[in-house]
């Protein structure tokens, strides 16, 4: 027993006090945060928009004109399948990679790059997180909405969105957990996130246990931490529902 | 009354062409003068509430024309967002916003459209919600409310905009016997105030009390419309007769 836990104890010295190299996990960590963010970001904008566009073509396919209006809207629609189709029929990974070495071959801000990636590939799922609660949301809120004088951006924006929202908020925070989760794949394009540095570590002292143990363990906290903080957020939420 | 025409209805049809073509309404004419109250009667499927939603165009009719207030509102270049705040509207169902209070319900238009301050919206909804006796359930969420009060905050919260017609689409079909009494004791109330209502409904002690005209719709048509007395006591047309003798 005792010389197990002195081993464990060398193992911990190794991997990661020697060279100081628990600064790689801290900075692995710091690069896998940001491109979390940031694509996060892009994708929850990325996706309401999408998802705004492909649920108003729906709703006012009924009794529209055949204007020109409509005719380049039913074009926008078409670009919003397409990209969906695309983004949700291939891995995550290859379109890393036909991002990093293909579109932007010539740049080298790897972090940046990743992160469009990611955000490119997340709202594509958040768009149609984000249409499942717009059509969830009772034609009848949307009739009350435009009855008072409201046009059909600001029925919208005050009634409609705030309500599919709410209904979308656990899906969405899956989604934003799966985001997390997935950009240990940038490793792929050279950035060095908390996977990388985790391999890097490995790589160095050939001991996988310590370095991939650590690197576990930090995902899960981010992860049930940001459980939490959705979950309160879910229950200010719910006061409505009683 | 006077004979000022506030909505003038001209040959309106509506078709619906989901799955196979619904001749809802089959060329509608009517007036509805300032300060009348209009109450269309009918059987289910007669057109009665697509007629009403023709009026402020939550359904866009196929043809004819509507004229509100001397505007042409079928007219696709009219701002029909405009003419709405004028027209409050009280749904079946309520559509009360189950994620805002009472008072942020009532207003949450007249603020967001500013047509007043938040202080003075709100000035205004305590007070309409003192007229329908819910003043202390300004705070609570519709979903603690009973479906009569649903009702009446429904009809308070079209107020908030000072409509000029208020439309009511079958206001009591979906509530409890017990509480059918307390939402149309506001809409008397209301027209004995002077409000012009057009109000669709099973009601009949409600149409015969209150309403100025009554109209019998059927097969998208109207096919008699006279006083209450008239209609009650006098149908002309024999499908309004079989209508009435089914009713009583």
């Amino acid at each position: 027993m005792q010389a197990w836990f002195e081993s464990l104890k060398a193992d911990f010295e190794l991997n990661f006090i020697q060279g100081n190299r628990w600064k790689f996990l801290l900075d692995g960590l710091g690069v896998t945060l940001i491109i979390t963010l940031l694509a996060g970001l892009l994708g929850v904008v990325l996706g309401v928009i999408i998802a705004m566009i492909r649920s108003t073509y729906d709703k006012t396919a009924e009794g529209a004109r055949k204007t020109l209006g409509r005719r380049l809207f039913g074009v926008l629609d078409k670009v919003c399948r397409v990209y969906l189709t695309v983004i949700r029929g291939t891995p995550v990974v290859v379109q890393l990679m036909i991002i990093y070495f293909v579109i932007f071959a010539s740049s080298n801000n790897g972090t940046l790059i990743a992160a469009l990636a990611f955000g490119l590939n997340s709202g594509a799922y958040v768009a149609e997180i984000v249409r499942g609660g717009i059509m969830s949301i009772d034609n009848g809120q949307f009739e009350a909405g435009r009855s008072l004088g409201f046009n059909y951006v600001q029925t919208m924006r005050f009634i409609v969105i705030p309500q599919a929202m709410k209904n979308v908020l656990p899906s969405l925070a899956n989604e934003f957990i799966a985001l997390l989760k997935e950009t240990s794949v940038a490793g792929y394009v050279a950035e060095k996130d908390l996977t990388k540095a985790g391999d890097i570590i490995r790589s160095r002292t050939y001991s996988p246990f310590m370095p991939l143990i650590a690197v576990a363990l930090i995902y899960l906290v981010l992860v049930m931490f940001f459980s939490w903080l959705v979950g309160k957020l879910e229950r200010r939420l719910r006061n409505s529902d009683h | 009354m006077t004979t000022d025409v506030l909505i003038q209805v001209r040959d309106l049809t509506k078709t619906f062409t989901s799955a196979s073509e619904i001749h809802a309404l089959n060329g509608v004419s009517t007036d509805v003068r300032r300060g009348e109250v209009v109450v269309v009667i009918g059987p289910s499927g007669s057109g009665k509430s697509t007629f009403l939603r023709c009026l402020n165009l939550l359904e866009i009719p196929t043809s004819g024309t509507i004229t509100f207030e001397g505007v042409d509102i079928t007219d696709p270049k009219v701002n029909i967002n405009v003419h709405r705040q004028k027209m409050g509207m009280v749904f079946q169902h309520f559509n009360l916003f189950p994620n805002m209070t009472v008072l942020r319900n009532m207003t949450v238009a007249p603020v967001e459209l500013h047509r007043k301050s938040k202080q003075e919206a709100e000035a205004m909804a305590m007070k309409l919600l003192e007229r329908v006796g819910l003043a202390d359930r300004a705070n609570a969420y519709p979903s603690q409310l009973s479906g009569g009060q649903k009702q009446r905050i429904a009809i308070v919260r079209a107020l908030c905009m000072e409509p000029d017609v208020m439309l009511f689409d079958e206001p009591t079909s979906a509530l409890d016997p017990e509480m059918v009494g307390e939402v149309l004791d506001v809409m008397k109330s209301l027209a004995k105030d002077g409000m012009t209502m057009v109000v669709v409904t099973h009601e009949m002690g409600f149409a015969r009390e209150v309403g100025d005209r009554v109209i019998f719709m059927d097969g998208g048509k109207i096919l008699e419309e006279g006083s209450p007395e008239q209609i009650f006591n006098h149908p002309q047309n024999a499908r309004l007769q079989e209508f009435l003798s089914k009713l009583l």
